[in-house]
């Protein structure tokens, strides 16, 4: 239910959006969050629900820096 | 810095005392088998799984008033598509749809405003299921809908909050020493949701991903959270030295899903959330009634309400199905006698084994 997927926002228009998930796009809301071309989302169920604010590896390599010892 | 092998070595050879953590969300649990990482921890980590599962928690009487409309002249009933194999009081959606009942799969709830601008003499009811990640996914659809003036949707709401669940678990689930938080319910509500039960429980929240990594990383938080403070055992309140040794001290909220989860959630969807819903006692299947849980449309909004209140009345479960106890915690999957034997996907005793999100459907495609 809570399954949601990494897109690429390559089209804007309004609350709609254009996202490629690896090649495939697809139609997106984006009324929750401030949307920018290029900006990668995370959607769920059709709908934008965040902003990822970094690419995977680099969030991956700052999880574990932060990790107590 | 850690390294994930650290990380694994650690959890490896870890031989204190049980600790016993619940990951809340069956994305969470699907993604624990996929990765193997039961097989990576000590035996003495286990790893229980919660009420995260929107569909398995709801009641029979839900399920009942979908076929109600499914069979209405002039209403479809629209639903994502793990919900029409669950059995309400004697059937199911895909069981009626034999029977004319009207029944359409979606993918995104959004899909319902074309249908309904296409038929304006048709009622679509949505089965809006789900938890705060996806509550705020309906809200836009009804903002969408005032928009365009379209007056033949309306929300069936099954809407339930974590937060108030957690709490349930807390005060009745004692033996749970730390939680892995789900991670999206998280985008929306934020890491702070947690602290307060943090504090008042003493026990620690991870945040978590999805990725193996993510998970790994916060069963690695909470062990060492909760070896550095202690777990507090309520049976010996008065005793400040727990089981390994050292003083309780307050545990606290961990969010290492930083890349998607802010410590304040995602405000616009908090926004549209407290727009359209109030809060309202909910049914959850396996733990009862708990107050403050349900989101229904404001009396605002009531027209596009589909009679979501009180659906509270639940079938008992078959006998011999231990759904309500692997809700909760209590038991695994395969400690239930009908799993994997009268109970499988194919022919499902209950809600647990038909969702995708159920703990026993998940462990039944894995183990």
């Amino acid at each position: 239910m809570c399954i949601a997927m990494p897109g690429k926002i390559v089209e804007l228009d309004g609350m709609k959006a254009k996202v490629d998930f690896k090649g495939t796009v697809v139609n997106v809301n984006v009324g929750l969050i401030d949307a920018k071309v290029g900006d990668y989302a995370l959607v769920h169920a059709g709908c934008a629900i965040e902003i990822m604010a970094k690419d995977k590896a680099e969030e991956l390599i700052e999880l574990f820096e932060s990790l107590e010892m | 810095m850690m390294e994930i092998s650290q990380v694994i070595n650690y959890l490896k050879e870890y031989n204190g005392p049980e600790i016993k953590l619940m990951e809340v969300c069956g994305t969470h649990t699907a993604s624990i088998f996929k990765s193997g990482i039961r097989s990576l921890i000590s035996p003495e980590i286990k790893l229980i799984s919660g009420p995260g599962c929107p569909v398995c928690v709801t009641p029979t009487s839900y399920i009942d008033k979908c076929i109600d409309y499914a069979m209405m002249e002039n209403h479809v009933l629209v639903t994502f598509g793990d919900m029409i194999k669950v059995p309400g009081q004697s059937a199911s959606l895909s069981g009626v749809k034999g029977e004319g009942a009207k029944v359409e799969i979606m993918y995104s709830p959004f899909e319902v405003i074309e249908k309904a601008t296409t038929n304006p003499n048709i009622t679509y009811v949505i089965a809006a299921v789900g938890f705060e990640t996806t509550a705020p996914v309906y809200a836009l659809v009804i903002e969408e809908a005032i928009e365009k003036g379209i007056k033949n949707i309306k929300l069936l709401t099954s809407l339930k909050t974590v937060i108030p669940a957690l709490e349930w678990i807390c005060e009745n689930e004692e033996e749970i020493d730390g939680f892995i938080c789900p991670g999206h319910v998280s985008v929306i509500i934020g890491s702070e949701a947690y602290a307060e039960l943090a504090k008042k429980y003493k026990k620690p929240f991870s945040v978590a991903g999805f990725e193996p990594e993510h998970i790994l990383a916060a069963i690695y938080d909470l062990v060492r959270q909760i070896e550095e403070a202690g777990s507090e055992n309520k049976h010996e309140k008065e005793n400040t030295v727990n089981r390994f040794g050292t003083e309780d001290k307050t545990k606290t909220v961990h969010n290492l899903y930083k890349n998607a989860v802010k410590t304040e959630g995602n405000q616009k969807a908090i926004g549209i959330l407290n727009k359209y819903f109030d809060e309202g006692p909910a049914m959850w299947r396996g733990l009862g009634i708990i107050g403050g849980s349900g989101l229904y449309l404001k009396t605002k909004y009531e027209e596009f309400d589909g009679g979501s209140a009180g659906l509270d009345l639940d079938k008992e479960l078959p006998e011999g199905c231990c759904c309500g106890q692997v809700i909760v915690g209590r038991l695994n999957p395969n400690d239930c006698s009908l799993f994997g034997k009268a109970c499988n996907p194919t022919n499902p005793y209950g809600p647990c084994m038909v969702s995708s999100e159920g703990a026993c459907g998940i462990w039944y495609r894995n183990i």
